[in-house]
Formats: structure tokens, C-alpha cells, sequence
């Protein structure tokens, strides 16, 4: 396994928002993350990225156990959310230059010459990010999450804010990085597009894994169905 | 587009390790990093530097004092502007970080964390002493007093360091809640009174020609603050910016 999550619950005070959740990924698999708000899907993607400390349970990537091998997760790790998590006042380049220098990169130069080119960003590879649409900054968001080339890949809610034409072209690079053979946990509200991009799909409500059904198994026109039923009968 | 393969690995990493050299090259990039984007946008020193100078206007136009009287509050102003004008960027830099998102960025990092610490708290200091060696000479200038004494200059660094070290830490904690501009100077102040005592009482004393061994306990004082509170931020880094 790729991912393994074991009895994960995680509280905030008083709260408790993931009750025993148990969860594992294949290498090389697509698990879209799908659930209402405050089901507690952004706070399992951030645990994963070892940005929060479970309460409770235990969880493995790649081999490595957080919290206490987070740094070697980190290094297996490539995170999109719907925050760029880039400088504003940095141009494209000099932004990926200091996440190669942030992960020890070797021949930096090449790499952020062809993550550019992936993103298709090399054309304006010297214009400041704030200068940037929505949709440019969330492409340059990507080819920042896969410069180290992780194993795994997190993507929370990644086509919020973005138009038609931006969210079509996400899922072009999402489709590139999927095909690299890497392992994607996304989450998303957006059922229709990650019908067409996952092949597996897990509904989270309340805090535990309520049903799961891989792409192969199911038309995907019928994944707004599944989800409402899994739903309903948490 | 192909697989990952192992080779490949092998080639985009320089190394599995967490060594000391990635630590300083953490560290180092970090730094670079808000350089590179405060030149650009001007917005921490700017802003801070407009407060310093007119902090010291201020009280220029509000102490109308005779020679002797600049010299013994001489120390005193300079510190009060020198922390709220620090206090202003410490709160903006790490909000410069929160506020795109850039500070998990920063987390996801696979570094030590306290490689994020060390790297915002310099980056911190050089903008704070920026400010302090053009408010210097301009206080000279508007209280006609000599500031440029080796000791006092020593003592404006060790007490920088100081408040910088355990600003930069309070500032990540402060970061994190929606009342964070009212809550870092309310976190700061109490814990910085050791600093700012000591830092007058030495300034002070190398300003009025005060013998060294008369000042050598503030300096002591300043030292061990720095030491102490450089290896507590060290050691807790990670627990307060993780959720």
C-alpha cells in the first residue's frame, strides 16, 4: 500500500472531526475524496501532509509514519489546494527556484525548465505570479507540488475559483500527473469532473469512510447517485 | 510522458538526507526569498521605516529637552521605536506568509522546521537593523547626539537579536488566529522586558562614557536572553506552527 490510515481520529477542542477513520491507497491509484462540507476532507488531506497531528491512529505513507518521519513523507509529498501557496512578488521561475533549493533539488535548472514547459508556463517564466490569472497560478501550483517528482500526490478542492476553460486545462495536467504513475488523493465537490479523472472514489461523511466503489465497477453518470445514497445512509 | 523512475529519483535529488549543508541551504533560500520579495514590493521596510522616523519625530516635537536631558532619554526613545517599528514587521511578515498560503508551502518543505524559524527570524533581523541604521543617523542628526559608539552598536545588535528571536516565534503563533495584529504585541511586550531593561540600561551606560564593567552585566543579560530564547524557538518551532 501506498497510503495507510488506520483508526485516524482527530479533534479541535471539544470537536471531533475524523472518528476512527481507516483508509489505504494502492500505488499508482486515483482516489477522489468526495463529501458535504465539514465532513472533515480537508483536515484528513492536511494530516496526510503532515500539516496537522492525528489525535489518535496511525497513518503510512510510502513506508514512512507520521508524525514522527514526516520530513522523509514531506520529501514523497506533492500538495495542490485551492490557495497557489506561491509568492506573489517572485516571478514564476524564481518562485520554483526557491521551493528546488526548500527540497534539495539537483539540476535545477533543467527541472524547472521542463516543469515550466509541463504547465505550460515557460513563456511567462519571468513575470511576477501576481500578475498571473487564477488559472495560471493554480497550473503553476502544480509544477511547485510535482518539482521534487513525489510519489503521491494531494490535491484539495484544486478547481475552486477557477473558470470553465482554466478547470478544463487543471485536468489536462492532472491527467499528465495521474499518467506518471504517481498516487492522487483529491477531494472535490465537483462530481462531474472527477468522474471522468478518478478510478476510485471514497465517500467521507462525518468523520469515517461511508462507501467506496472503484470507476471500473460503476458508470460513472451514476457517481451523483452513489454519492447521495452513501450519504443518506451514513 | 513516462513513469517515475528510480534513476530519475536518483537525479532530481541531491540527497535522502537531512543534513547540516541542506539545513544551511534551507535556511539560505529562505532568507533569499524575502530579500528578493521585499525588494520588489518595499512593503515591510517601507512600512516600518515610516513608523521608526516618525516615532522619533514624535517625540522630538514632544520632549522639548536641553543636552543633558537628550542624553539620558536618548536610549529610552530609541528602543520604544526601535520595538514598535519591529513589532510592525514581524506582524507583516509572517501574515505575507499566511495570507497566500505560503506558510504550509513552507511546512510541506521536507526540512527541519526550525530551518522556517531560523530563516524568518534572519530574514527579520536584516530588515529590523535596515531600519535602525537609518534611524540612527537621523535621531543624531534631530537630538544632536553622537550614536555612533561601537558599544552602543553592539548592544542595538545583541538586543535586536533578542527581540527578533522571540518575536519571530510569537509572531508564527500570532499568525495562526484571526486576532493576530492585536495579540503579537500583547504576546511580545511582557515576554521582551528583559531585553528592552537591559538594552537601555547598556545603551544608556555607553552613552553617558558609563565604565564597561559597570554595563558588562546588561550585556551578559542580553546574551543569555539570546541564547536561551534562540534554543526554546528551536525546540518548539515545530509544535506551534503544526495544527
Amino acid at each position: 500500500m501506498m497510503i495507510t490510515v488506520r483508526k485516524l481520529v482527530k479533534r479541535f477542542g471539544l470537536k471531533t472531526v475524523l472518528r476512527g477513520m481507516d483508509f489505504s491507497v494502492e500505488p499508482g491509484e486515483f482516489v477522489a475524496l468526495l463529501g458535504p462540507n465539514g465532513a472533515g476532507k480537508t483536515t484528513f488531506l492536511r494530516i496526510l501532509a503532515s500539516l496537522s497531528r492525528p489525535t489518535m491512529g496511525h497513518v503510512n505513507i510510502a513506508g514512512y509514519s507520521l508524525p514522527h518521519q514526516a520530513a522523509a513523507v514531506r520529501r514523497r509529498l506533492g500538495v495542490v489546494s485551492h490557495l497557489p501557496l506561491l509568492y506573489g512578488d517572485l516571478t514564476a521561475e524564481e518562485n520554483l527556484r526557491f521551493f528546488a533549493r526548500m527540497y534539495d533539488i539537483a539540476l535545477a535548472d533543467k527541472r524547472i525548465s521542463d516543469v515550466l514547459e509541463m504547465v505550460g508556463l515557460a513563456s511567462r517564466r519571468r513575470d511576477l505570479v501576481r500578475t498571473f490569472s487564477r488559472g495560471m497560478q493554480q497550473r503553476l501550483a502544480i509544477g511547485r507540488a510535482v518539482l521534487h517528482d513525489p510519489e503521491v500526490m494531494l490535491f484539495d478542492e484544486p478547481h475552486t475559483g477557477l473558470d470553465q476553460d482554466a478547470c478544463q486545462m487543471l485536468d489536462t495536467v492532472l491527467c499528465e500527473v495521474a499518467a506518471r504513475g504517481r498516487t492522487v488523493v483529491m477531494t472535490s465537490h465537483d462530481l462531474a469532473r472527477v468522474a471522468d479523472l478518478a478510478s476510485r472514489f471514497d465517500i467521507l461523511s462525518r468523520g469515517v469512510i461511508t462507501a467506496s466503489i472503484q470507476r471500473s465497477d460503476m458508470d460513472p453518470n451514476n457517481l451523483l447517485a452513489f454519492y447521495r445514497q452513501a450519504i443518506a445512509e451514513a | 510522458m513516462e513513469p517515475i523512475s528510480q534513476a530519475e529519483k536518483q537525479v532530481t535529488r541531491k540527497s535522502s538526507s537531512l543534513g547540516i549543508g541542506q539545513f544551511f541551504r534551507a535556511v539560505t533560500a529562505i532568507i533569499w526569498k524575502d530579500l528578493a520579495a521585499e525588494l520588489r514590493s518595499r512593503e515591510l521596510l517601507s512600512a516600518m521605516l515610516v513608523f521608526a522616523l516618525l516615532v522619533i519625530l514624535v517625540f522630538n516635537f514632544a520632549l522639548e529637552l536641553d543636552a543633558q536631558a537628550r542624553a539620558s532619554v536618548t536610549a529610552g526613545v530609541l528602543w520604544v521605536t526601535f520595538a514598535f517599528a519591529g513589532t510592525l514587521g514581524l506582524s507583516r511578515s509572517m501574515a505575507l506568509e499566511k495570507d497566500r498560503g505560503c506558510l504550509d508551502g513552507l511546512l510541506l518543505a521536507p526540512v527541519d522546521r526550525s530551518t522556517i524559524y531560523f530563516g524568518k527570524a534572519i530574514g527579520n533581523l536584516i530588515f529590523m537593523l535596515i531600519v535602525e541604521a537609518i534611524v540612527l543617523p537621523v535621531y543624531s542628526v534631530l537630538y544632536s547626539v553622537n550614536l555612533f559608539n561601537p558599544g552602543l552598536l553592539l548592544i542595538i545588535l545583541l538586543g535586536s537579536i533578542g527581540y527578533v528571536a522571540v518575536g519571530t516565534l510569537l509572531a508564527s503563533m500570532a499568525v495562526q488566529t484571526r486576532t493576530r495584529d492585536i495579540l503579537l504585541p500583547v504576546l511580545l511586550f511582557p515576554l521582551v522586558i528583559p531585553i528592552l531593561i537591559a538594552a537601555v540600561k547598556g545603551s544608556t551606560g555607553f552613552l553617558q562614557g558609563v565604565d564597561i564593567i559597570d554595563i558588562r552585566p546588561w550585556i551578559n543579560l542580553l546574551l543569555v536572553y539570546d541564547v536561551i530564547f534562540v534554543a526554546v524557538a528551536f525546540m518548539v518551532f515545530d509544535y506551534i506552527v503544526e495544527e
